[in-house]
């Protein structure tokens, strides 16, 4: 435990500390100090000033649409078709489609959300606009007239591959013997995805909503890359992106490190208490029942 | 249910599972297939099950082509080495769950499963879960899955292989008794020939994808129409030598450096009609060790097994296995005289590696 727990204690522990001490103090630009004695403490005022933000609530409600959206459609259940599809399949056939399916993933963040804007881009840069010139067809403004579905659509194509790769490792790692005798005891191959496959990977299945619903509540670089929070007054901001915003990259340079860190404070309250709510509803502690073995 | 192989081949890309097999089952009857790992035998079991489809050949279930059918519907029950019982089904859900499939009534499944539980003596673990319950255990259970639908056709995958030595003997009974009672049609594939010897009707030996031999137990003991049934089926394994069968003032002789062994014509005849050496096989119990015995030489190793001991015996470059009683207390170094009862000697020829004496 000693090398993990020192790097938990460093990477996240301390972190955390921090942006709660800062969280109760008005450091801002205006009066800035590295000096953690010296920063005024102004107690919960941050907290209330967030929660009188004529915004926040609907930041609060884009991030719970964002991360809804985003996880049920593309990275649980896109990413379990994908896998079940791929292992169902010729194995190297699937291989291919699966290795294809990893490049959103690690390709670079800004590289990849550019490639989107040139193919959204409005006429006449777009690719797809171009094709619609071509056509004849009238050109689209994509990205601004409908900025939800290509935030979660270019945040879900690099979100499946995460469990696309878990699910398919659970899935091959089910004994070949057993997938033989559901199919032997009478059951389609459609029943035995059903009572034998997700039965069986029902722990990875925990494991991804629960990293992945944390992942997207903290995930903002795509969406500032994309949309930056926009068109408009925070059309598409998520809770992550205000913390950023606020604290690091506030309009004339006056960065609020203080009011951030309340937002950021929040977000982990909500990633840990949803940690639990998971664990409680998937059983976790049936999963690691003992054995009670008896000879015969 | 009659089951009818013809022809079958299964490849796998270029790798040959089992090529131009052909073998009747008739209705009723337990099949063994026998044989080393990759012969084919499970390849083909598993074709049986419609896990894999035939590359070539034909698979009827009485009358019905089954080649392109379904698993789920070939009416089969199957039991596997592993067991392969599903780990979040409680054992009722396990044996319930070819019943759940078929869409058979609640209260009917229940009565099924538990009649079946208690045939196989597992009613008490019925709300268990296989990784609670010992290896004995959790393969009745795997057994009382494969019985609960009333398959046409049984089908076991080494069921016995994962067990410890003195459970493998008891289920071996069952399995056999279970069988005779329900009158099922099975295979069982093993490569324990004792297993296959002791309970299967016939016996289907396999080698590298190619039926060696198809017969019943004894018949494949006694006469061995290839070298490779000769050594595979028998325990401990047939003695081979090279020799040279001459005839000599009407009577034969099998030589072999300083062994001379006089034959009777009913063994002797086929191969003295084969030009050069050929293969001599006798199994150990068909040799002794006596005070007048043909043939001197020196025992190598002794193993007691307990109720007899093994014992090798050297005749210069040649080596014997035989069985000789406890009693006698033989001792490495010892020199002893051997006695062959010819009329038990197997003949093949070196080449084809097929019985002289007896044509396929």
């Amino acid at each position: 435990m000693a090398p993990a727990g020192v790097l938990v204690i460093i990477f996240f522990l301390i972190p955390v500390a921090i942006v709660l001490y800062l969280s109760v103090t008005n450091l801002a630009s205006s009066n800035f100090t590295s000096d953690l004695a010296k920063m005024e403490y102004v107690g919960l005022k941050n907290y209330e000033t967030l929660l009188n933000d004529q915004f926040a609530r609907k930041i609060f409600f884009n991030t719970i649409f964002y991360v809804l959206v985003t996880l049920s459609i593309f990275n649980v259940s896109l990413a379990l078709i994908v896998s079940l599809l791929t292992t169902h399949i010729d194995r190297s056939a699937g291989f291919v489609f699966r290795a294809l399916w990893i490049l959103p993933r690690i390709t670079s963040p800004v590289v990849y959300i550019l490639i989107w804007k040139r193919m959204m881009a409005e006429a006449p840069f777009g690719i797809l606009n171009q094709f619609n010139e071509f056509l004849g067809q009238p050109t689209f403004n994509y990205v601004s007239t409908n900025p939800w579905v290509f935030v979660v659509v270019v945040n879900g194509f690099i979100g499946v591959s995460f469990g696309m790769i878990i699910f398919t490792s659970a899935i091959e790692s089910i004994p070949k013997d057993l997938l033989n005798a559901s199919l032997v005891d009478g059951s389609s191959r459609m029943q035995r995805i059903r009572y034998v496959i997700l039965p069986l990977i029902r722990w990875p299945l925990l494991f991804v909503v629960t990293y992945q619903t944390l992942s997207l509540l903290t995930s903002f670089v795509e969406i500032q890359l994309l949309t930056d929070g926009g068109p408009g007054l925070y059309r598409t901001e998520v809770w992550s992106l205000t913390a950023y915003h606020r604290a690091l990259s506030n309009y004339f340079g006056n960065a609020q490190w203080g009011y951030g860190s309340a937002f950021a404070v929040l977000l982990v309250m909500i990633g840990v208490v949803l940690a639990v709510i998971y664990m409680r509803v998937f059983r976790f502690d049936e999963l690691v029942a003992e054995p009670r073995v008896e000879a015969l | 249910m009659e089951i009818r192989i013809d022809n079958l081949t299964k490849k796998f890309g270029d790798v040959v599972g089992v090529e131009n097999l052909t073998l009747h089952i008739d209705d009723g009857e337990f099949v063994a297939f026998l044989g080393p790992s990759g012969c084919g035998k499970t390849t083909t079991l598993l074709t049986l099950a419609g896990i894999y489809k035939p590359t070539d050949g034909l698979i009827r279930f009485g009358d019905r082509v089954v080649n392109t059918v379904q698993p789920k519907d070939r009416n089969i029950g199957m039991v596997f080495q592993s067991y392969a019982l599903y780990p979040h089904m409680t054992i009722f859900q396990n044996i319930a769950y070819p019943l759940k499939l078929k869409k058979v009534p609640k209260n009917e499944q229940n009565e099924q499963v538990r009649r079946v539980a208690n045939v196989m003596g597992i009613g008490d673990l019925l709300d268990r879960r296989p990784g609670q319950l010992s290896g004995g255990q959790q393969q009745r259970v795997a057994l009382g899955r494969a019985l609960v639908k009333e398959p046409d056709v049984l089908l076991f995958d080494e069921p016995l292989s994962n067990l410890d030595a003195r459970l493998r003997l008891t289920m071996r009974g069952e399995i056999k008794h279970l069988q005779k009672n329900l009158g099922i049609t099975s295979i069982y594939v093993t490569h324990d020939q004792v297993e296959a010897m002791t309970m299967a009707d016939r016996i289907a030996v396999m080698n590298l994808g190619h039926l060696q031999a198809f017969d019943a137990p004894d018949e494949l003991y006694d006469r061995p129409k290839t070298r490779f049934v000769a050594g595979f089926v028998g325990n401990p394994p047939m003695n081979f030598l090279d020799v040279e069968v001459s005839r000599l003032n009407g009577q034969f002789l099998a030589e072999a450096d300083a062994i001379r062994l006089p034959l009777g014509a009913e063994r002797g005849e086929p191969p003295a009609g084969h030009p050069g050496a050929v293969v001599m096989g006798i199994r150990p119990e068909d040799i002794q060790i006596a005070d007048d015995g043909d043939v001197r030489g020196e025992i190598f190793v002794v193993e007691p097994l307990g109720r007899e001991d093994l014992i090798d015996v050297r005749i210069g470059s040649n080596s014997f296995i035989l069985l000789a009683d406890t009693e006698k207390q033989y001792r490495a170094g010892q020199p002893v005289a051997l006695k062959f009862d010819m009329s038990q000697a197997q003949f093949f020829d070196p080449q084809t590696e097929r019985s002289l004496l007896w044509r396929q």
